[in-house]
């Protein structure tokens, strides 16, 4: 059996490095927090282009000028195109259009693009039903994992997921990304991504104990990451290089829920690798935990 | 080893065939239509209402493809968009308000595909363009408008059975009764558990308060449900009308949970105009206006609604509400000028006729009813300032005329202003009351020229992203990575034709979810390839295939159920745009089982089953 990379040598390092980024993360987190987008954060948003660039500060100023105090003004995209984002004021939904007639009335004539509207009651619900969602998923899997595999995996799967989706979200939290719907359906999508990749290399490690039992379960973890290795890393790539057209060239609507993906692809590798692993280490997975056989591939054999 | 029976490979080829079938839609482009509709609803288009388009669209010179009827509808197919505009123009300024005339989009899918079923992917409003609405119904507005109503009925019942009560009022959604003395209270409530019975159980929850011999009795959670049905199914109802009036092709009106509705309006450029006529919560009342016989207690003061300073004393006795009429449209009349032509069901016809007939000369008017809201700066209990938006109702009067002879189920309003505003009322009198006042709590309106962008940007996306696996797997895999891109194809193609088939909607992130499955779905293949090479240094080529295709499916199923899982949940929690998000993804995994196991296992036993390998290249 070659194994080319010792990836269980270096565990201890990789465990400190993604105890440290996860620790950052709980730290942004709970004191800068997420910069909330529309959906969850209610309010007004409108999307104005124009034929030729305007200065954002004068915007600003005629909606100061017209009682809009808090009003954020910023390009979007290019800078033709003129976002504008106006905190709750009470579930007002008129806001939009008053906006959009102020600024027509003041010369800045241009294409109405989008209104946004989200009350601060649906604003609050769709939090907790993303919050309720990710949650609920979470444990899904954990059992799903549980019932095909074995406890110990089940629990190095969640901590690997949970590791993911806490550290993108401390990521958005750090560089104050914009965090919204899509950006939570990118996280839940990188929950199945991460897992596929996880429960590849779990499904490798369980076949290995079955099957090298002279081999200790350092040397089988290695053994097995290697073996699904060439695996890992064109599937990652394949993955990446279509969320880079879409990062590149899938429009500023969707940029937030591509940049996502992309970390939650690396992460998700990664983590599939280290945190995986590195549970099953701890938690010292033996050969009497794989004991009762499973069905193997001959049994969907006839189906093929 | 390593072949497929001919029912084996005539079964994939079936799905294949199927989905490509059922994708081809969507090639076909669209064409500018019209659809044009009886402004009554209960009314369907039928043969004299097209013979009667040709001839006006002839007379003009309009040219047109193709008129036919469909679904109460008329629909007619043109070849430019220049005159698809031209026609409507004609059109409406012919037949006024009797019709609604709709712009649309009519794919060209050819008849033996639609007789199959086929038709394309419908877009969501991010693609498409167009105006989202999420209202809430104000269902305590509704609790108390039937509380309201039982304390009147039960006054009287009380009165009539001589049970004396010394106070009554509605407190807290609850009904408070102060009986006299003992004998009185338990009739009434004798009378009150009597009542509660209903079709589906006991609709009060009595309170009883012997001591005091006061009863206080509150709707049961049973009636509170069906009351909040009821109110938000009225309201349906009517938004329903209101949306028809604006002449979308395919609105959605849909109830969304217990309190909401969802109203989406694909096409609508102007939100303000649309929120204007669904938002309308108004009602109209019909009085006598007060004369000098009329009590001051039974009289009321009203602005008149286009001027401020004028008023008129009313009678407050509402002889017909806004709810009784069955239909309203605008004509001319003898000197040309705007009229309002009503029709009332057989109870305000009849109420119209007992109230006009002995009134002839006296003044009937039309008082507009509104639901406003206004938010005022209040101080809570914290210290805090907050603002709180409190809704009121002003009634305001916006006719006033001379009745000329005994009124029954129909009549007309003249002196109505000009054209506009005559169609206005007219359709303010259609359009029906709510049943509960309601509120926009969500709004999303995406403009056309986005639309067109998003869908020109997510296209491209998946076609870059394709590319470029397409590009690497073949590079890597030779021979096996062009049926892993072949497989990769196809099951774009299924996609599509699933899409398509099950109606589904193509949103924004809904392409995102397509581009993501192009790079993951390739993983499976991925799994298989690189298991194939592995057994290749221990066996030989025909069963390092046949042992690589096995022993990988274990853990592609495995790996595609949890993400199916998370796709599921993504779909439950999610709204709009993100459910196309989840739709996409959990059809995606599916289909790429089938074409990465299924498909890429038959062309590789196409290309190497049976025979004898030396060296596989992989």
């Amino acid at each position: 059996m070659d194994i080319r990379f010792q990836f269980m040598k270096y565990r201890k390092i990789a465990a400190m490095a993604s105890v440290a980024l996860f620790a950052v993360s709980i730290l942004s987190l709970s004191f800068r927090g997420l910069s909330l987008g529309l959906d969850f954060s209610g309010g007004t948003l409108v999307e104005v282009t124009y034929e030729t660039p305007v200065e954002l500060e004068t915007i600003r100023n005629t909606l100061i000028d017209n009682g809009y105090d808090d009003s954020q003004v910023v390009n979007f995209g290019t800078n033709l195109d003129v976002l504008i984002k106006v905190a709750d004021q009470n579930g007002n939904s008129s806001i939009g259009e008053n906006i959009f007639n102020i600024l027509e009335s003041n010369g800045f004539k241009g294409e109405l693009k989008r209104v946004e509207f989200v009350g601060p009651q649906v604003g609050a619900e769709l939090r907790d039903q993303g919050g309720l969602g990710m949650l609920v998923a979470l444990f899904m899997i954990l059992f799903y994992v549980a019932f095909r595999f074995q406890y110990k995996f089940a629990l190095g799967a969640v901590s690997a997921l949970g590791h993911d989706v806490v550290i993108i979200l401390g990521l958005f939290s750090v560089f104050g990304w914009d965090f919204d719907l899509t950006v939570l359906a990118a996280l839940l999508a990188v929950i199945g991504y991460s897992l596929n990749d996880t429960i590849v290399v779990s499904d490798r490690i369980r076949e290995n104990f079955r099957t090298q039992r002279e081999l200790g379960s350092q040397d089988m973890i290695d053994l097995s990451l290697n073996q699904t290795l060439g695996r890992t890393v064109v599937t990652s790539l394949t993955t990446l290089l279509v969320l880079f057209a879409l990062f590149i060239f899938g429009g500023e609507m969707i940029k937030g829920f591509s940049l996502a993906l992309i970390l939650g692809v690396l992460v998700g590798t990664y983590s599939s690798i280290y945190v995986v692993a590195n549970m099953l280490m701890s938690l010292t997975l033996t050969q009497e935990d794989l004991a009762v056989p499973e069905p193997e591939g001959a049994d969907f054999d006839d189906i093929l | 080893m390593n072949k497929f029976s001919i029912t084996q490979y005539l079964l994939i080829l079936c799905v294949v065939v199927l989905g490509f079938t059922y994708a081809l839609p969507n090639l076909y482009p669209t064409q500018p239509s019209i659809q044009v509709a009886y402004t009554d609803s209960g009314k369907s288009a039928d043969q004299p209402l097209m013979n009667e388009l040709v001839t006006i669209l002839e007379k003009n010179g309009s040219g047109y493809e193709e008129i036919f009827l469909r679904d109460n509808k008329i629909v007619i197919k043109f070849s430019t968009l220049d005159q698809q505009l031209d026609s409507k123009t004609i059109l409406q300024n012919t037949l006024l308000d009797r019709v609604i005339i709709a712009l649309n989009l009519e794919p060209t899918t050819p008849d033996w595909l639609k007789d199959l079923g086929g038709k394309p992917v419908k877009l969501g409003l991010d693609l498409s363009g167009g105006v989202h609405f999420l209202l809430e119904v104000d269902i305590d507005t509704a609790k108390q408008g039937r509380l309201e109503l039982l304390l009147d009925t039960y006054r009287k019942t009380f009165k009539e059975d001589r049970i004396a009560f010394s106070d009554s009022s509605i407190k807290d959604l609850a009904l408070h009764f102060k009986f006299r003395d003992q004998d009185s209270y338990n009739k009434a409530l004798k009378k009150y558990r009597n009542d509660s019975p209903g079709l589906t159980g006991l609709q009060y929850i009595i309170t009883e308060r012997p001591s005091s011999n006061t009863l206080i009795l509150e709707y049961s959670d049973v009636a509170l449900r069906e009351i909040r049905d009821y109110a938000v199914g009225q309201n349906l109802t009517t938004l329903r009308n209101r949306v028809n009036e604006l002449g979308v092709s395919e609105p959605i009106v849909q109830r969304q949970g217990a309190t909401r509705i969802v109203v989406q309006l694909p096409g609508v450029q102007d939100p303000t105009a649309a929120k204007k006529i669904i938002g309308k919560t108004a009602n109209l009342e019909f009085r006598l206006e007060a004369n000098s016989r009329t009590s001051p207690l039974r009289k009321e003061e009203f602005n008149f609604k286009d001027n401020d300073y004028a008023t008129a004393f009313l009678e407050k006795a509402v002889v017909v509400s806004g709810d009784r009429v069955t239909n309203a449209n605008t004509g001319f009349d003898e000197s040309g000028f705007s009229q309002v032509n009503i029709t009332l069901d057989m109870q305000g016809g009849r109420a119209m006729q007992k109230a006009t007939s002995g009134n002839i000369g006296r003044k009937l008017a039309v008082l507009f009813v509104e639901q406003k809201s206004k938010s005022e700066l209040v101080t809570d209990e914290n210290g805090n300032n907050i603002i709180e938006q409190t809704t009121y109702i002003e009634k305001n009067i916006i006719s006033l005329a001379t009745i000329q002879a005994v009124l029954g189920t129909s009549f007309r309003i003249t002196g109505v202003g000009n054209p506009q505003e005559a169609s206005e009322l007219a359709l303010l009198l259609r359009a029906g009351a709510l049943a509960a006042p309601m509120k926009f709590v969500e709004e999303r309106t995406v403009g056309p020229s986005l639309g067109k962008e998003n869908i020109e940007l997510g296209m491209r996306s998946i076609m870059i992203g394709f590319a470029l696996v397409v590009i690497f797997m073949t590079l890597y895999y030779r021979v096996f990575g062009i049926a892993a891109n072949v497989s990769l194809f196809l099951n774009l193609v299924l996609i599509t034709g699933i899409m398509s088939l099950l109606g589904a909607t193509l949103t924004l992130p809904g392409i995102a979810g397509i581009v993501l499955t192009v790079g993951m779905a390739v993983d499976a293949n991925v799994l298989i390839f690189a298991r194939i090479r592995e057994e290749l240094k221990e066996k030989d080529p025909q069963s390092a295939i046949h042992d690589g295709f096995s022993r990988a499916f274990v853990t592609i199923f495995d790996a595609n159920v949890t993400t199916l899982i998370a796709a599921l949940i993504l779909y439950i929690i999610g709204t709009g745009p993100v459910k196309g998000f989840a739709i996409t993804l959990s059809i995606g995994i599916v289909t790429s089982m089938f074409t990465a196991i299924m498909c890429t296992r038959a062309m590789v036993n196409l290309i190497y089953g049976n025979k004898n390998i030396k060296e596989l290249k992989i």
